[in-house]
């Protein structure tokens, strides 16, 4: 180990990106009061973003000696510093300008190679200059789901309540560290925030290998242990004879509590999302209860469930500052217009017009009279991006800010003009008007004037920082989010037990958004998702040829299977409003979280339907014929890996739980021997 | 963007002219109908022809004469939504419709033809690939390196015979019309495909397809039976066209099983023939027809799957074609 | 420069009008109408026949605009998603999709709502699978697909004159 070449001057050894070894709680306490331990080793294939558009972007170094770059891009904040640093120009001088994106699912998050080099083409050449990337190139920037191997082992009551858990993971990062080191936390971080886990130990390694580095994908980290943690579940529910949609309901998190690991929990709407799918699926009536004898659907068919959560946001940025993630300006025009400016990015989950019913709200105009600037880094206050599912929680609450202001200044010059106390007006159908008597108003036209005449221009501003963690402890930068998204899954499936083909009839998914500012829009975000999980549980992987060449084994549309709309499921969504305090109008996120689900629930149906286990991501017909194979030969009914690498893992960090009376510190090393 | 390479379009109107441009064109030229398949390949350079002779304006090509009786006359120039949806191929030849309809994707099947879907390029994953990607595995046999990657031992090419109509018209006994500047012939769609992934039509290249025809009904049925990941766009990677003729007592006259998506051209299985020539079509011969081919059945690693799966899916394929046999 | 005198010229209709471009002989439809047409709105995400996002609609056909030369669209009808809307305004699909999100990141729509139409030409009713099959050529990777349905029912119903809105539980969920 130690004589090894170090593959980048980045990382924690040779070939090893990052090593994480966190400790919550006196574990070997935990794992004397279960009453059952149990482990298991499960995979996940990587897999890719796969947007239908290219990346692409186009670059103009003016006379004047400033850049403007337009891209296909998630996050133009990052790209900004990424050029300002690579081409040694002032910030000042770069505009970057994402472009309406045609799909981005974490895969334009990254400052990319060809965003610089088209920069730096037009430096020397004074022109503009274009490159979108073939479709073969976007499989090589990737930055996709990361191979996951998993072991996780827990400790039960005998009802399933949890008393303790331990979860190792080894992620295969691909040439480059992307990023990485939060994916690696990220694996590790949300496995406490669904069922209470009292105690908790984690251990996580990336590695770098010789492929397309991987990196944030919807979900960023989380599928995978979801994953492990779901089927795991799902395996001790049959062994302690308990329905796994019960045993999970009674062991839930409490909502507004912290975690041994030092999340803070908000609203918690888990339970209602169970409840729905279990009644919308008729799980009563189609679950084996782990009676294969006494079957309720015939043998082929089967259901399965699993819940999942997601942060709405991360609570650090990138980059260490104490800035705000968010900034919204508003300008009111005489004419009654609103032009909403915010960095943030819409890659088709419709952010932008979340800006817009968010202001229209606050100042009581249609949303159809506002304009929506974004993604400017000239024109917009800065926002960091469309990813960790942060857009409608941050720029929403650093719009109503900003939108609460110009009110403010409104209502002080309409109330004056009105002789009507501050307190008695309202902003409702383009009016400003005395709510104790409804006639006595002014347009909301009239109020800018009004305004304008007496403080000059109206623009506000309005800007987000998420709260800060309990968590003190180095690591404890990831996971946390002003407020958390829950979902729960049934899936319903057929197996072929001829050919092993798995077909996913239907879905129940109920999804826990806080509040939903669009429904419409919230609805395509939990289909989509499902979508997105169907893919990654059946068919979609990034395949290599290792034996002779190492290569992409197929980066085509035609090879990389993307579901058409022929394997696509009938899926009922159940929209749960429990608001959080944290969100905007009590919103969380829908955009991630629901994709979380699909995989374990799939996986668990497929063992309802034919008793065979298939730990392994993606569930292709090859892996379900094999252990159906085995399984009448009377091995073990299962297709999965068997062990994972023998790690040195460094010393763990040890942390006492709240219910320790820990404070979020790590205990000083001293005191530590295990 | 993935763009053509420079090339010459010629259109011509007729057959004669059509033969004549080939000619004239020698070795550097090709004929197109849809593109479908050509487009592509000359994108990823794996084929680079200097002249493209379009077929599709051909009348004589775009043609449908004849029915079940007198046996059917299909111009190769016909699209696959055309085979789709034609009334008299739906009646009377319903298995040439519901392969076709296995063809990709909707929209690929108005621009594809039924021509170019019976000469379609050997596929494989080692040569369906960009130029730099090839570049980078240092090529392989069938275009412009000295390897296979599939069986590096060998100096044969096993790219894989990927055409759904392929295997349905020799086992219905198709017969296709080849025109050149030499005059006309007409072969067994049998005796065009030769089991090598380069060299894998019997067929010069200056030939002219006009015209596919498809034997009288007298009495036999047919199907075709698909294997592949997806219900769209996927090539397949076994496929299944069985024909029989049973007499009025339900005895096999005459058997044909021929698979595709296998090997460099379809498989006609002989054994699982014999299996079922001259007794009842039952379950216990169907299982022997279906064992013969899963051993016959020898896919290579260059599809999508694990050939080991696609060899044993063979049995249940092949079942499930008999037994729809069994009920039409 | 040579470039010149190797290009090609033709005459077709193009979104009802009349209309002429010259292009480089080898070039896809796809590239004459992104690049020498200008008109943007036909998309890719390929070029290789593999995902449908270049469906353009020629004589009333859907065809990959990606593997079809700009030659051969000499003297024929093209129809992209420029010429949708008409001085009436939207098309009902393009309405029905905006209204219930069958466009997410947007790409893809241009090739899903020109392969609709087509379509609805020739089945006024038609049901979820026979729409299924009709799309199965087109990828999505935003949508799953669901909201594309609706949003195709809910345009022929509308087509077909009848007075129709989305299901609650289109928009909604279910309680
Ligand atoms: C994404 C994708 C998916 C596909 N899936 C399938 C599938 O599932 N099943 C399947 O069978 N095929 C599939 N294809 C392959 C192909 O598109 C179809 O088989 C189609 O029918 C080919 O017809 P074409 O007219 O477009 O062929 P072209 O590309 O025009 O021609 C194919 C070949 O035939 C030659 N040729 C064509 N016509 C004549 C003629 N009249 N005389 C002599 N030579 C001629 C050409 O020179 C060329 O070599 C797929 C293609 C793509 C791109
Ligand atoms: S079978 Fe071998 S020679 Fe033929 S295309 Fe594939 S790798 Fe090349
Ligand atoms: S761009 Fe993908 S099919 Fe044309
Ligand atoms: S809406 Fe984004 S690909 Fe379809």
């Amino acid at each position: 180990m130690i004589d090894e070449p170090r593959i980048h001057d980045y990382g924690d050894g040779a070939n090893v990106h990052k090593k994480v070894s966190l400790e919550f709680g006196d574990m070997g306490e935990g794992f004397k009061e279960a009453d059952l331990i149990r482990e298991d080793i499960l995979f996940y294939e990587g897999n890719t973003h796969l947007p239908m558009e290219q990346h692409a972007a186009v670059a103009h170094f003016d006379a004047d000696h400033k850049l403007t770059l337009w891209s296909a891009t998630q996050t133009p904040h990052y790209v900004h510093r990424a050029l300002a640093k690579t081409l040694e120009l002032p910030a000042s001088h770069i505009r970057v300008i994402a472009t309406p994106n045609g799909g981005g699912f974490g895969g334009k998050s990254d400052p990319f190679n060809h965003e610089i080099i088209v920069s730096k083409l037009s430096m020397m050449t004074g022109r503009p200059v274009k490159v979108t990337l073939t479709r073969e190139e976007v499989f090589y920037c990737h930055r996709g789901r990361h191979p996951v191997l998993m072991k996780i082992r827990t400790g039960v009551k005998k009802d399933g309540a949890i008393t303790a858990m331990d979860f190792q993971s080894f992620l295969d990062g691909g040439a480059y560290g992307s990023y990485g080191v939060a994916s690696t936390f990220y694996t590790g971080a949300l496995q406490t925030v669904t069922y209470n886990v009292p105690r908790y130990k984690f251990r996580g390694l990336r590695a770098f290998t010789n492929k397309p580095p991987c990196g944030p994908k919807r979900g960023h980290g989380t599928p995978q242990p979801r994953f492990a943690l779901e089927v795991h579940l799902d395996k001790i529910a049959e062994e302690l004879k308990l329905d796994p949609a019960e045993m999970r309901l009674k062991h839930l998190v409490q909502p507004f509590s912290v975690t041994a690991n030092y999340l803070r929990i908000g609203s918690m709407g888990l339970g209602k999302c169970i409840e729905k799918v279990v009644e919308g699926s008729e799980w009563k009536k189609k679950f084996s209860n782990w009676d294969r004898e006494n079957r309720k659907l015939p043998e082929g068919k089967g259901v399965g469930l699993a819940c999942s959560s997601y942060i709405c946001g991360a609570g650090l940025p990138i980059y260490w500052n104490n800035m705000p993630h968010s900034g919204v300006q508003l300008r009111l025009d005489r004419q009654g217009g609103v032009c909403v400016q915010c960095g943030s990015t819409d890659i088709g989950q419709g952010s932008d017009s979340i800006l817009a019913y968010i202001v229209a709200e606050i100042l009581g105009i249609d949303p159809f009279d506002i304009r929506v600037i974004t993604a400017d880094t000239d024109l917009t206050p800065v926002d960091l991006g469309s990813y960790s599912s942060r857009v409608t929680l941050m720029t929403g609450n650093a719009a109503i800010q900003a939108a609460e202001r110009a009110r403010e200044l409104l209502t002080m010059a309409v109330a004056e003009k009105l002789s009507v106390p501050i307190e008695n007006l309202s902003f409702a159908d383009r009016r400003v008007f005395d709510v104790e008597n409804p006639e006595t108003g002014v347009t909301f036209a009239e109020a800018v004037v009004l305004a304008e005449s007496k403080f000059g221009t109206i623009g506000t501003v309005g800007s987000y920082t998420p709260p800060r963690s309990p968590g003190r402890y180095k690591g404890a930068g990831v996971g946390p989010s002003p407020a958390y998204s829950y979902s729960a899954a049934v899936a319903e499936v057929d197996v072929d037990a001829s050919t092993g083909i798995v077909t996913v009839e239907r879905i129940w998914i109920g999804h826990d958004i806080g509040q939903s500012i669009n429904p419409a829009l919230v609805m395509g975000q939990v289909e989509g998702s499902v979508y997105m999980g169907l893919g990654e549980a059946l068919m979609e992987e990034m395949t290599y040829r290792a034996n002779r060449n190492v290569v992409h084994k197929f980066p085509s549309l035609l090879e990389y299977k993307s579901p058409t709309t022929l394997e696509m499921c009938d899926v009922v969504t159940y929209l749960i409003e429990d608001r959080d305090p944290n969100g905007p109008f009590g919103a969380k996120e829908v955009g991630q979280g629901p994709l979380l689900p699909v995989m374990p629930a799939i996986a668990n149906a497929v063992y309802d339907a034919v008793g065979v286990r298939i730990d392994e991501v993606p569930i292709t017909p090859e892996k379900v014929l094999t252990a159906l194979r085995d399984k009448a030969k009377g091995r073990e009914a299962r297709f999965g890996p068997k062990r994972v690498p023998d790690v040195e893992w460094p010393q763990p960090l040890k942390v006492l739980t709240p219910a320790e009376g820990g404070d979020g510190k790590e205990m000083p090393r001293v005191a530590v021997h295990s | 963007m993935m763009r053509l390479p420079k090339f010459t379009y010629r259109v011509p109107r007729t057959v004669a002219d059509a033969v004549k441009m080939m000619s004239d064109a020698g070795a550097e030229g090709q004929f197109v109908a849809g593109g479908t398949d050509l487009y592509p390949n000359m994108k990823r350079r794996q084929q680079t022809p200097k002249t493209v002779i379009s077929v599709t304006r051909l009348k004589e090509l775009n043609q449908i004469a004849g029915d079940g009786r007198s046996g059917l006359r299909i111009g190769a120039s016909v699209s696959l939504t055309d085979i789709c949806e034609h009334m008299l191929i739906n009646r009377d030849y319903p298995f040439v419709a519901q392969a076709a309809r296995t063809i990709s994707t909707p929209i690929l099947r108005n621009m594809g033809t039924i021509g170019g879907n019976l000469l379609l390029d050997t596929r494989c994953n080692y040569y369906d690939q960009n130029y730099e990607w090839r570049k980078g595995i240092n090529f392989c046999l069938k275009k412009d390196g000295e390897v296979c990657w599939v069986a590096p031992g060998s100096r044969k090419c096993w790219a894989v015979q990927s055409s759904d109509l392929v295997p349905l018209m020799v086992a219905v006994g198709a017969k296709l019309k080849l025109v050149s500047t030499l005059g006309e012939r007409v072969v067994d769609a049998a005796g065009l495909y030769n089991d090598d992934g380069i060299d894998y039509l019997r067929k010069r290249p200056n030939e002219l397809l006009t015209e596919i025809q498809l034997p009288p009904r007298n009495g036999w049925r047919a199907t075709y039976k698909k294997l592949r990941r997806r219900g769209a766009f996927d090539f397949p990677v076994l496929g299944v066209a069985a024909r029989l003729d049973l007499s009025d007592d339900g005895t096999v006259k005459d058997a044909k099983l021929i698979l595709g998506g296998i090997a460099p051209a379809p498989v006609e299985v002989k054994e699982a023939e014999q299996a079922l020539i001259g007794a009842p079509l039952d379950e216990e011969r169907m299982q022997a027809a279906a064992e013969s081919c899963y051993m016959k059945a020898r896919p290579l690693d260059n599809t999508d799957f694990l050939m080991n799966w696609r060899k044993q899916m063979a049995r249940p394929y092949v079942l499930r074609a008999l037994q729809e046999l069994r009920e039409q | 420069m040579s470039g010149r005198k190797q290009k090609a010229h033709i005459k077709l209709t193009l979104n009802g009008e009349p209309a002429e471009v010259a292009f480089a002989p080898h070039k896809t439809l796809l590239e004459v109408l992104r690049e020498d047409l200008g008109l943007m709105g036909t998309k890719h995400g390929c070029e290789l026949g593999e995902c449908g996002t270049c469906a353009v609609l020629v004589d009333g056909r859907s065809i990959l605009s990606c593997l079809m030369l700009g030659l051969d669209a000499e003297g024929r009808e093209v129809e992209t998603i420029e010429g949708m809307a008409t001085a009436e305004g939207l098309h009902p699909l393009q309405e029905t999709f905006a209204d219930l999100g069958a466009a997410q990141c947007g790409y893809c729509t241009p090739g899903f709502l020109l392969v609709a139409k087509e379509l609805l030409k020739t089945n006024a009713e038609p049901s979820r699978d026979e729409i299924k099959e009709a799309l199965s050529g087109n990828l999505c990777r935003c949508t799953g697909y669901l909201k594309i349905y609706e949003a195709v029912e809910l345009a022929a119903a509308k087509m077909r004159g009848e007075e129709a809105e989305a299901v609650k539980e289109t928009i909604y969920g279910y309680e």
